[in-house]
């Protein structure tokens, strides 16, 4: 199946919204890759929620799912190119068929894998032989939970989200991620609920770190907050609701030149479902390849080169807002 | 004239209120900068009281800044909604301790 199939269209620059390109030349900057050290795997777009602020539309409905074939293919580049860092995400991961053969396979070719679940996912009883297989890896989870608070939790991930997500997060405890001393690492990743700008990290790590223990006797390890990127399910609702100028323009006004030196798409090679390459997990989601042509892992002997020039749009005024996406 | 004497996006225009008194805008947003500066209190901290305020003082611009002020320095709804209802209880609590006033004063009156 052709990923193109469900691309949707270039963001192009709202009225009265510089366009990033303009905004980078102003500052005397371009974006270009540097040395890659991550990669990352987006094994499909199906996923048992449809949070409202997906930038890759995934849900219930969606199929694309990464083959074994594929995964072949992936675990034959990351031997063949080595990375630092590699990085599982989708949609759920959890429901992609050979999941685990996958990670046992891709844990010896990185010094960290990391894996990214929505926690309702993870909560599964089917997915107690995957939990096994993160805890003997020792993957780092990389747990999606936006908010302490039911009902904004709810509103971006869906119905009854935060008792599964809570639950998972228990087990995970239980089970010795995210508590010191046990090597096993359990970060937060949160997202605002809506069409605001996320909080500061450290300030929003101590806070979890209260409400969660306070509330649940739950803990974790580190925790990062995101800006939502205007893609997808998102800019959709941003559309819909009338929030989209006023987004946009809050993101570009808080634009900061610092960031771009250190953007993850510096330094990432993102993998499609299907096996193509992209810049960053946003490029991906609008189907704007590495190097501007589609080219298939398989195609790949080693790393990307380093100074080809990155594709943007206006949703990379997510990734430099303020103090930038980590 | 407007249907509304309140406009959103009047809150934008807020420094041209130093147009024809530029020192004394100057001492007022100094000392407002200087206020909501992280001190004692946090950021956060401050954010959820401004809000708790604006609902006191019934400021429409002061509640549509601090709702998302308060947002995006990670406070969630419950919180705000508890602060507006700390508001509400010193607002609701101002008046009934007034009510010892008039009972004193028909006290005085009364048989």
């Amino acid at each position: 199946m052709d990923q193109q199939s469900n691309r949707q269209p270039q963001a192009f620059p709202e009225p009265g919204i510089d366009d990033f390109g303009a905004t980078l030349a102003k500052h005397g900057l371009t974006l270009t890759r540097a040395s890659s050290r991550a990669l990352q795997i987006n094994v499909g777009l199906l996923c048992d929620l449809a949070c409202r602020h997906c930038h890759l539309e995934a849900g219930p409905s969606r199929h694309e799912v990464m083959t074994r074939e594929t995964m072949a293919e992936v675990i034959a580049y990351a031997g063949r190119a080595r990375f630092e860092q590699i990085d599982i995400t989708g949609g759920a991961p959890e429901l992609v068929p050979h999941i685990e053969w996958l990670l046992t396979e891709l844990a010896p070719l990185a010094p960290r894998v990391l894996f990214r679940t929505n926690l309702s996912a993870l909560g599964r009883p089917e997915s107690r032989a995957l939990v096994e297989v993160l805890r003997q890896q020792r993957c780092v989870i990389v747990a999606s939970f936006p908010s302490c608070n039911t009902g904004q939790a709810e509103s971006q991930r869906g119905i009854d989200y935060m008792g599964k997500g809570v639950a998972t997060l228990k087990m995970l405890n239980q089970l010795g991620f995210g508590v010191d001393g046990n090597n096993l690492e359990l970060d937060l990743v949160v997202n605002p609920t809506g069409a605001f700008l996320p909080p500061a990290q450290c300030q929003t790590e101590q806070k979890f770190r209260q409400d969660l223990l306070r509330k649940h006797g739950i803990v974790f390890s580190h925790l990062y907050t995101f800006a939502n990127v205007p893609l997808g399910r998102f800019r959709h609702w941003l559309e819909s609701s009338g929030n989209l100028e006023n987004y946009l323009k809050k993101l570009a006004g808080s634009f900061n030149p610092a960031t771009v030196q250190g953007l993850m798409c510096r330094s990432l090679v993102s993998v499609s479902w299907d096996g193509y390459l992209f810049d960053c997990d946003f490029n991906l989601a609008i189907g704007q390849p590495l190097e501007g042509r589609k080219r298939h892992v398989a195609e790949m002997a080693g790393h990307p080169p380093i100074g080809i020039p990155i594709p943007t749009g206006d949703y990379c005024y997510a990734c430099t807002a303020g103090s930038g996406f980590t | 004239m407007t249907t509304s004497y309140y406009e959103p996006q009047d809150l934008e225009r807020f420094a041209e209120i130093g147009k024809d008194a530029p020192e004394l805008a100057r001492k007022f947003f100094d000392y407002y900068g200087a206020v909501f500066a992280e001190g004692e209190l946090t950021g956060r901290e401050k954010a959820l009281i401004a809000l708790a305020v604006a609902h006191a003082i019934q400021c429409p611009y002061c509640i549509d800044a601090y709702t998302t002020s308060c947002l995006e320095k990670g406070s969630n709804l419950g919180e705000m909604t508890e602060a507006v209802h700390v508001a509400n209880a010193i607002r609701g609590g101002a008046s009934l301790v007034h009510g010892i006033q008039m009972r004193k004063a028909a006290e005085k009156l009364s048989l």
